[in-house]
This record gives C-alpha cells, sequence and structure tokens, in this order.
C-alpha cells in the first residue's frame, strides 16, 4: 500500500517535473523563433546564446511583488490561478508517452481528457471575475464564449477518433493505429477534416494566436489576467504552456499514431528499431508545437464574430458531416484503417 | 436491436421529421412563400392522420423494448389530437397574423407539443411517458412566452415553467421510488410485480403519492391548480386556445397508462386521493369562476372544474368508468375549441376579446357566432341536448353505478351552481346593448366554416351521443 | 480508504450544497454549485460508474455551469433585494422543510432501504466489461425510442430559445466590408443639374 503510494508519487513527479523544463524552454524557443521570423536575434544576453533566459524570467517572476486590487474578491483572486493549472496538469496522468509508460491507464481515458480540459476554463473566468476590473471580465467573457464554442468541434472531432479506433483508451487508440503502412495507416489520412478541427480549435482552446482575443493587449489590455503579477502571473503562464504542449501530445496520440514509428510495417522499419519509442513521440509533438509558435509569427488575430462563426457556423457542421462520411467508411471497413475495425 | 413492429411509429417520425423540414424550410423562405410553415403545419397533421388511420392492429402491440405500446386507446386519442391540433391551428391563423406572431416557429412548437403528446398517448414505460410529457410541456412553455412584448405573457410563461418544472420534479421524485421499489420502468412489469404483495404497501403509497401529485398539477386538479387561470390568461389566446384542447387528451392518456395499467393493484389508495382532487377541484372551480370578468380566466376555472369531472369517471376504478371520463374528455376539448375559437375571432388586430363585457349584446351584431357561443356553453353547464349534458350524464352513471351516491349528488349541485356563470354569458351575448360599436368583422370562410361545423358537432353529437360513446368504450375494451 | 474518500467527498458535497442556497453573492454559489457537482462525481467514480461521473463533469461543470456563471456575472444582481425574504420566511420554511424530513425518514428510513433491506451488490470483475460500452449498446438498442426522444427535447430547448431571443438587427449599424470596397465614387456623389436660382 505505501510502495504503491510511494510509486505513483514518482511517477507523477517524472511527468511533472520534465514538463515544467519543457514549458521554461518553450518559451524561450517561442522567443527565438519568432526573433528568427521577423529577422531578430532574440533572447541572447544571459548565459551562451540566451539559454539561461527562462530561468531569469522565472527568478523574476517569484521574487516580484504580488498585487492585490483593492475590492477584488481575495480568496477567488488566488484560487484562479491554480483552477487554471490542476487540469493542466492532472490531464497528463492518461497520456501514454510509449508502450506501457503511463500513469493511469484507464478505459475511459478519452472522456477524463475532455473533462479535464474542459475545467480550464474556470480558472479565466474566475480570474476575470475576481479583479474586479472591465478588462480582466471583458477578457474572462471573450474566452469563456471562445472556449465553450471551440469544445464543441473538439469533442465531435474526438468522437471520430474514438469510433475509428473503437475505444477511448488511449494506448488502444494509438495501438489501432499500428496498421503496417508507417505513417501512412495513422488516423490523420481518414480522419483529415477532423485532425485539422482538433488542432485548429487546440489553438483556439488555449487562447493562442489567432485566437487569442481573451489577452488582445492591443484592445482589453491584457485580458482576463491583466491584473496578476509576480508568481500568480507565472502560475496562468504555466498553464497555458502546459495545455499548448498537451494539445500537441493529444494530437500525436490520436492522429499522428503516438510513440509508433513512422516506418512501422514498411520496409524501412528495421533501419529505425533502435530508436525508443519515446523519441518518436517527442519528435512529432515538437513539430506540432512549432506550429503553435509559427501561427503566432504569421496570423493576425481573428475578430471576434469571426471566431465564433469560425466554431459555431463552419467547424461544428464540418464534423458531424465528417463523422457520418467515417461511419460509412468503417462499414465498409476501408483498408487499411479500418479492415479490423468492428462495425 | 428489436425494430420488428417500427411501422407503428410511423405517425410519430412523420410528424417529427415534417417538423424538422418546416423549421428548414421557413428558416430559408419565409420571405418569398408567405405562410408556408402553416400549409405545411396542416398538411402533415393530414398526413400523420392518414398514417395512423392505415394502421389496422387488433391485438395491442408493444414495441421497442417495452417503451412503446398501440392499442385502440392510443389509436383513437391520436386521431383525435390531429383533429383538434388541426382546428387549433386553423382558429389561430387570423390572430396570429393580427399580432405579428403568425411564425415559422409557433407551428413549429405546435407541431413538437403534439408529438409530445402522441409519445404520452402510445408510452408504455416511465422514461416515455416522461420524456412525452416534457417535450409537450417545454414546448408550451415557448409558446406562451412567444408573445414577446407582452409583460402578461411573459409572466405567465415563467410561472407555467417554474410550477411546471416543479411537478416534472414530483413526478419523477415518484417515478424513481417506484422504479427503486419494483426494479423495473416498463409499465406491464411493475403490474406484475406489484401484484405479487411483496413489496411494503407503505412504500408504494409513498411513490403513488408523488406520481399522483405531479399527475394534479399537469391536469390543474386542486390544490394543485394556481398556475392555470395565470397561465390561461397571460398567454396569448391562440396558445390558451391550444393548451386548454389537446393537451387534455394527453392528461387523460397519462392517467390511464401510470394509474391503471402501472399501478392498477393500488387502486384503492388512488381512488381515495383522486376523490379529493375531484371533490375540490369541482367546489373551486365552479366557485371561483362567477366572481372573474375575464372570461379567459373564468373558463380557467371552468377547466378546473372540468378536471374534477374527468376524475370522477377515474375514481370508480372501472372500465366503464374510464369510457366514461375518455367520452368526458373528448367532449371538453370539443366545447373548449368553441368557446376559445370564438374568443379568437371576437379579437382582432388592437383589440382582445377577453372580458365578459365584450360580450354585450353580441346577438344584435353577430347573432350566428351568438348562437354558437350559447350552443358552447349550454354544452358546458350541462343542458340536455348538448353533447356536455352526455358528457356529464355518463360520468355521474358510472359514479352512481360505483356506489358513490353522496359524490354524485355533489357534482349536481356544484354543476348547478356553474351553471349560473355560464348562464350570464347567453344574458349578455342576448339580452344586453352592445358597448362596442366597431363595424363587424367578416372572418375567412375557413374559419367561420370551421366554427359552425364545431357548434353543429355539439349539437347533433348531443342528439346522438352513442356513437362517440361507443367509441370510447370500445377503445377502452 | 474507500470509506475515507466518500466520507470526505460526502462532507464536502454537503457543506457545498448548504452553500448554494445559504451564500450572498449569487457567483458563489454558482461556483458551491460546481464543486457540488464535482464532489458528486467523485462520488460515482467510487460506485465503478466512470462514465455518468466523467460526463456528469464534462457536461455539468464543463459547459453548463460556465455558461451559468456566465450569465450571473453578466446579471447586476442585487443581493440585499433578493435574500430580503430569506429571514422572513426562513422560520416557516425550516418547520415545514423539518416535517417534510421527518415523514419521509418514517417512511423510506433504513429499516427500508438500510444495507438490510437491499444489499450492496457484488462488483463486477474490474475488467471484465467497460461502462461506456456496456452503455453505449443499451442506449442505442433498448433505450433507442426514449435517447431518440431526449434528442427531440433538445431541439424543441434549441428552437424554443431562439424563436424567444433572437430579434431583427433593428439598430446594429452593420456595414458589410465588401460592399464598402466594391464602393466608387459616382455612388456616393451624384451631380445633380438645375437651373441657378436668384434669392429674392
Amino acid at each position: 500500500m505505501f510502495l504503491e503510494s510511494v510509486l505513483i508519487f514518482a511517477k507523477i513527479i517524472a511527468v511533472v517535473a520534465p514538463l515544467m523544463i519543457a514549458v521554461a524552454y518553450y518559451t524561450y524557443a517561442e522567443r527565438k523563433l519568432i526573433g528568427y521570423v521577423q529577422i531578430r536575434i532574440g533572447p541572447n544576453r544571459v548565459g551562451p546564446r540566451g539559454w539561461l533566459q527562462p530561468i531569469a524570467d522565472a527568478l523574476k517572476l517569484m521574487f516580484k511583488e504580488i498585487i492585490l486590487p483593492t475590492k477584488a474578491n481575495r480568496y477567488l483572486f488566488i484560487i484562479a490561478p491554480m483552477l487554471s493549472i490542476a487540469p493542466a496538469l492532472a490531464a497528463w496522468a492518461v497520456i501514454p508517452f510509449a508502450d506501457g509508460w503511463v500513469v493511469a491507464d484507464i478505459n475511459a481515458g478519452l472522456l477524463y481528457l475532455l473533462a479535464m480540459t474542459s475545467l480550464g476554463v474556470y480558472g479565466v473566468i474566475i480570474a476575470g471575475w475576481a479583479s474586479n476590473s472591465k478588462y480582466a471580465l471583458l477578457g474572462a467573457l471573450r474566452s469563456a464564449a471562445q472556449i465553450v464554442a471551440y469544445e464543441i468541434a473538439m469533442g465531435f472531432a474526438l468522437v471520430g477518433v474514438l469510433m475509428a479506433a473503437g475505444s477511448l483508451n488511449l494506448s488502444a487508440i494509438v495501438h489501432a493505429q499500428a496498421t503496417g503502412y508507417g505513417f501512412l495507416g495513422w488516423y490523420w489520412v481518414p480522419l483529415f477534416p477532423l485532425f485539422l478541427i482538433y488542432f485548429i480549435s487546440g489553438v483556439a482552446e488555449t487562447n493562442r494566436a489567432p485566437f487569442d482575443v481573451a489577452e488582445g493587449e492591443s484592445e482589453i489590455v491584457a485580458g482576463f489576467h491583466v491584473e496578476y503579477s509576480g508568481m500568480l502571473f507565472a502560475v496562468f503562464f504555466l498553464a497555458e504552456y502546459a495545455n499548448m504542449i498537451l494539445i500537441a501530445a493529444l494530437t500525436t496520440l490520436m492522429f499522428m499514431g503516438g510513440w509508433l514509428s513512422p516506418f512501422q510495417g514498411t520496409g524501412l522499419e528495421a533501419y529505425f528499431a533502435w530508436m525508443p519509442q519515446i523519441f518518436w513521440f517527442f519528435a512529432k509533438m515538437t513539430l506540432f508545437l512549432l506550429l503553435f509558435l509559427w501561427f503566432r509569427a504569421t496570423f493576425p488575430r481573428y475578430r471576434y464574430d469571426q471566431i465564433m462563426r469560425l466554431g459555431w457556423k463552419v467547424f461544428i457542421p464540418l464534423t458531424i458531416v465528417w463523422l457520418v462520411v467515417l461511419g460509412v467508411m468503417i462499414l465498409t471497413h476501408l483498408s487499411p484503417w479500418f479492415a479490423s475495425t468492428a462495425g | 436491436m428489436n425494430l420488428a413492429n417500427l411501422h407503428l411509429l410511423l405517425p410519430e417520425i412523420f410528424v417529427l421529421s415534417m417538423a424538422c423540414v418546416i423549421l428548414l424550410v421557413d428558416a430559408y423562405w419565409r420571405k418569398c412563400l408567405h405562410g408556408i410553415a402553416y400549409q405545411l403545419s396542416q398538411a402533415t397533421l393530414v398526413g400523420a392522420l392518414l398514417f395512423t388511420a392505415f394502421i389496422s392492429v387488433k391485438e395491442p402491440v408493444i414495441a421497442l423494448s417495452g417503451t412503446f405500446v398501440w392499442d385502440s386507446m392510443a389509436k383513437v386519442l391520436k386521431l383525435f389530437i390531429y383533429v383538434i391540433t388541426f382546428t387549433v391551428f386553423l382558429y389561430s391563423r387570423q390572430y396570429l397574423i393580427d399580432r405579428n406572431l403568425f411564425k415559422g416557429e409557433f407551428f413549429v412548437l405546435g407541431l413538437f407539443a403534439m408529438a409530445g403528446m402522441m409519445v404520452m398517448v402510445s408510452a408504455h414505460h416511465f422514461l416515455t411517458l416522461y420524456l412525452g410529457l416534457e417535450l409537450l410541456s417545454l414546448s408550451l412553455y415557448a409558446m406562451v412566452a412567444m408573445h414577446r412584448d407582452s409583460a402578461q405573457a411573459s409572466e405567465a410563461a415563467m410561472k407555467y415553467f417554474v410550477l411546471g418544472a416543479l411537478a416534472s420534479g414530483m413526478l419523477l421524485y415518484g417515478m424513481s421510488i417506484i422504479y427503486g421499489l419494483t426494479g423495473s420502468l416498463d409499465l406491464t412489469t411493475i403490474a406484475g410485480v406489484i401484484a405479487e404483495n411483496k413489496i411494503e404497501p407503505m412504500l408504494l403509497k409513498f411513490g403513488l403519492v408523488f406520481i399522483l401529485i405531479g399527475l394534479a398539477f399537469k391536469l390543474g386538479a386542486v390544490p394543485f391548480h394556481m398556475w392555470l387561470p395565470d397561465v390561461y390568461q397571460g398567454a396569448p389566446t391562440a396558445v390558451t386556445l391550444f393548451i386548454s384542447s389537446a393537451p387534455k387528451l394527453a392528461a387523460f392518456a397519462m392517467l390511464m397508462r401510470l394509474l391503471v395499467e402501472g399501478l392498477g393493484s393500488l387502486n384503492v389508495d388512488w381512488q381515495g386521493m383522486l376523490l379529493f382532487l375531484s371533490v375540490l377541484s369541482m367546489a373551486l372551480g365552479n366557485i371561483v369562476a362567477i366572481a372573474q370578468t375575464n372570461v379567459k380566466r373564468m373558463l380557467a376555472y371552468s377547466t378546473i372544474s372540468h378536471v374534477g369531472f374527468l376524475l370522477l369517471g377515474m375514481l370508480t376504478a372501472k372500465e366503464a368508468g374510464y369510457a366514461a371520463a375518455m367520452f368526458y374528455t373528448m367532449v371538453y376539448t370539443l366545447m373548449s375549441l368553441g368557446a376559445f375559437g370564438l374568443l379568437l375571432l371576437l379579437s382582432h388586430a388592437g383589440f382582445e376579446a377577453e372580458n365578459l363585457n365584450d360580450f354585450k349584446g353580441l346577438n344584435r351584431r353577430q347573432p350566428w357566432y351568438a348562437l354558437i357561443m350559447m350552443i358552447v356553453v349550454l354544452s358546458m353547464a350541462g343542458v340536455p341536448p348538448m353533447l356536455g349534458f352526455w358528457a356529464k350524464w355518463s360520468v355521474l352513471s358510472q359514479v352512481v353505478a360505483g356506489g358513490f351516491m353522496w359524490l354524485a349528488v355533489l357534482a349536481v349541485l356544484f354543476s348547478v351552481i356553474g351553471a349560473f356563470y355560464y348562464l350570464r354569458i347567453i344574458k349578455l351575448m342576448y339580452f344586453d346593448a352592445p358597448t362596442d360599436n366597431a363595424p363587424v368583422l367578416k372572418p375567412s370562410a375557413d374559419i367561420h366554416w370551421a366554427l359552425t361545423l364545431n357548434g353543429m358537432v355539439i349539437l347533433v353529437l348531443g342528439v346522438l351521443p352513442e356513437s362517440l360513446m361507443t367509441v370510447c368504450r370500445v377503445a377502452l375494451s | 480508504m474507500v470509506q475515507f474518500i466518500f466520507y470526505l467527498f460526502a462532507t464536502v458535497l454537503i457543506f457545498a450544497a448548504v452553500r448554494v442556497i445559504t451564500v450572498k453573492n449569487p457567483v458563489h454559489a454558482a461556483l458551491h454549485l460546481v464543486l457540488a457537482f464535482f464532489s458528486m462525481a467523485a462520488i460515482w467514480l467510487l460506485l465503478e460508474a466512470e462514465f455518468l461521473a466523467i460526463a456528469l463533469v464534462l457536461v455539468y461543470v464543463g459547459a453548463v455551469m460556465v455558461l451559468f456563471l456566465f450569465v450571473v456575472m453578466m446579471l447586476d444582481i442585487n443581493v440585499a433585494t433578493v435574500s430580503e425574504g430569506f429571514t422572513r420566511y426562513l422560520s416557516s420554511g425550516f418547520l415545514v422543510g423539518l416535517l417534510i424530513l421527518l415523514e419521509m425518514v418514517a417512511v423510506v428510513g433504513s429499516h427500508h432501504f438500510g444495507l438490510k433491506a437491499m444489499p450492496a451488490p457484488t462488483p463486477m470483475a474490474a475488467d471484465a466489461v467497460v461502462n461506456t460500452v456496456l452503455l453505449g449498446n443499451v442506449l442505442y438498442t433498448e433505450y433507442v425510442y426514449p435517447f431518440e426522444l431526449a434528442a427531440i427535447i433538445l431541439l424543441v430547448a434549441m428552437v424554443a430559445a431562439i424563436a424567444l431571443v433572437m430579434r431583427p438587427k433593428r439598430w446594429s449599424k452593420y456595414v458589410k466590408p465588401e460592399d464598402q470596397v466594391v464602393v466608387k465614387a459616382q455612388d456616393r456623389l451624384t451631380m445633380v443639374k438645375m437651373t441657378a436660382e436668384k434669392e429674392s
């Protein structure tokens, strides 16, 4: 009993600690990459090539004063960042990094993920309301509406995945993608529209550019976290980046074959057999993480009503149509993806 | 999946699909095809009528894993519901056009409400009963609130919604208790388990009480009638017409399904409770109606008293009594249709006919409609040649046969009190001078003939009541 | 262990539920309701109803309550007027509530629904059948008719909501950008020929 608890605890640490480091260096990568896109150098002063910049940022935020606005709701003001990071971290419990490398291999993993990601919105809403500031409230309202809208499209995209795999268990979903045709056997091919919608909704769900009207620094200063400073702000920051990494991981697992090698089942497989499974997983994740940054460097911000229109009037109908198409594909046992799917 | 008897659901499927089609057609072509929603809705009702009429199954069939039943009671009530809804839409048309409410949503919600009634009528499962009831109620709440700029309508809708939700909660609570005790939601199974007499009767009664409270709320029986007058008065008259007619048939079906089919062996318990509800409803409905000056409110109280009569038929707990109650319900919907139809007809753009004084001297201005109104009102009062008399008569004779002599005497007494306010309308129409000097309006021909037919049915069937009575008796045997 | 977790969540649940009705601020009340749902979901998890538990979190906590909070935040509810009648009706309400409670305990107390009358069912083998699969199978076969009806009810709710609140854009000064782009000078300015007039 005791040993078991220690083991679980160790597993959690083994997931969360690297995640925190990943977040730190993801911010560094973001600044560098956007710098290069804009033909600048980016941070280069702290440490060699600026490698210690995230550490310096973290230290700075830790020692900054936390300012509570007058008439703010103290209790909720402080609890809001925690509400936003807790689900972002809790969701990692069901993510398999490689075959069998997962903290909790539960059967309803996909549902659990949906539930956890849908909780993240509370941090934003409560922060916006508790700050007692009009910009914060506006940001919170925008963000809440946006998250609710895109969650539906995201949920439908996930329905497609679970129809295809016939399981809610993430490991089983990855296994179902091992069809023997390498990267063409993964679900991104038959579920291509859902794949696109899922990733774009993921970008919207994390309030990232071009869907970052919740922050909208040019319109409502910084949205829901305008009143936050110091460590409380840092926690929001952590939550946002942890969520981005989560979305990248999920897209990898559900559409890009998770830890599977892209040459799985082809003649090249043997040559790459020495690569650990987790390498493929991280490589694919990195691809999506870079996409997040690329979007931010490239696209101008959407107008608020355009975001809503895209979510409700384009994505949701599209996903529903594709679910029907998918049903036909499954019933006809379209090879290679659904050759063995029960239907 | 057991879809063996899916064809029995054709009317429901047809109505629901057509409602969706109308929704779409109305959204895209409401500008260029004016009134398309109305025409399509009426076509849907005719179609559903044909579908239902052509399904002929002798024995009751239970389909879809026990959730749906097709028997002759369901068939008769469904056919009647189509006819009533058709007439409601017809009567409402001009009124809605005048008040800028002639929109697709009204008819779509009406069709959904009717689908809810159809589901209730042929439900054989707690779940389907409840879902049908909610489908009906939800559509009705929205229809009451449809007149958005009227504060009265919004208030009525709010009251209706809150109290209706409370009643649904009660009903659901009672159902879940029964489910917990019997372990089934299927009415036949429940009846079987209860008949085994292994369950503590106290607990069954506990569940029954909640179910009955829920039913009484929905029916509007005293002391759960508070919402009824406000809703009748506040809602647009077209909606009041709808609420007061077809849903009563569905409510009767729900009583039959729940109390008789499901909890039939508890009849000794529910008889007493119904007795209480029935006497109170007749007393309060008839006495309070006298004090009303608003016709819609008065008719609401008259509805309460009619509900009391309906419950009288139920509490005999015999097949003949149920048949009498069914007959009474059908007759009541016909009369209600006529009364509110006339109110709709007398209202015109910018004017609501809803006060008693609006009937003054109607005979001099529009003698034909005054005559129809007289027929309807006399029938409601239960004056002999009219259909209403036979309805009261059949219920009372069953009550007497059941050995409740005193109850019958009481019912007659209250009817006599009730006759006062019905006769007052006749007095106003025939013996008072008109106050309204607006030009006499000409309703369109279809509404005129429908109303005439409505009045004639009450009169002619009053002379030959045996046909409708036989239908009811056959339907329930 | 399981019992400890149960009592923990049950206490939180009751606390949160009581706070929902006693707290003055409507936003706080809504947040306590969220907490209540969450604890309820945890208790369902203990009953091995994982699908229901997660669906509760997903639907109620993740969507319904968010919209609820959304509305409550936008409305400027005057706390004083809302809680005006609270103390006035407290005594009579409490009395009636207590009476109903006592009556209900008398009828449906533990002598009928206790562990003796209704023993706990034996738990299923850990990974015999997945909860979600079982539910899905029943939902789409045995209960397909009620399931479809529930869908229709949701559709009605949607139609009703739109019918009741949607108003035509009467006051909005919405301009289509594409119309603005293609506009030409002659669309805006019309040259009119007229004879010169002299002021008299």
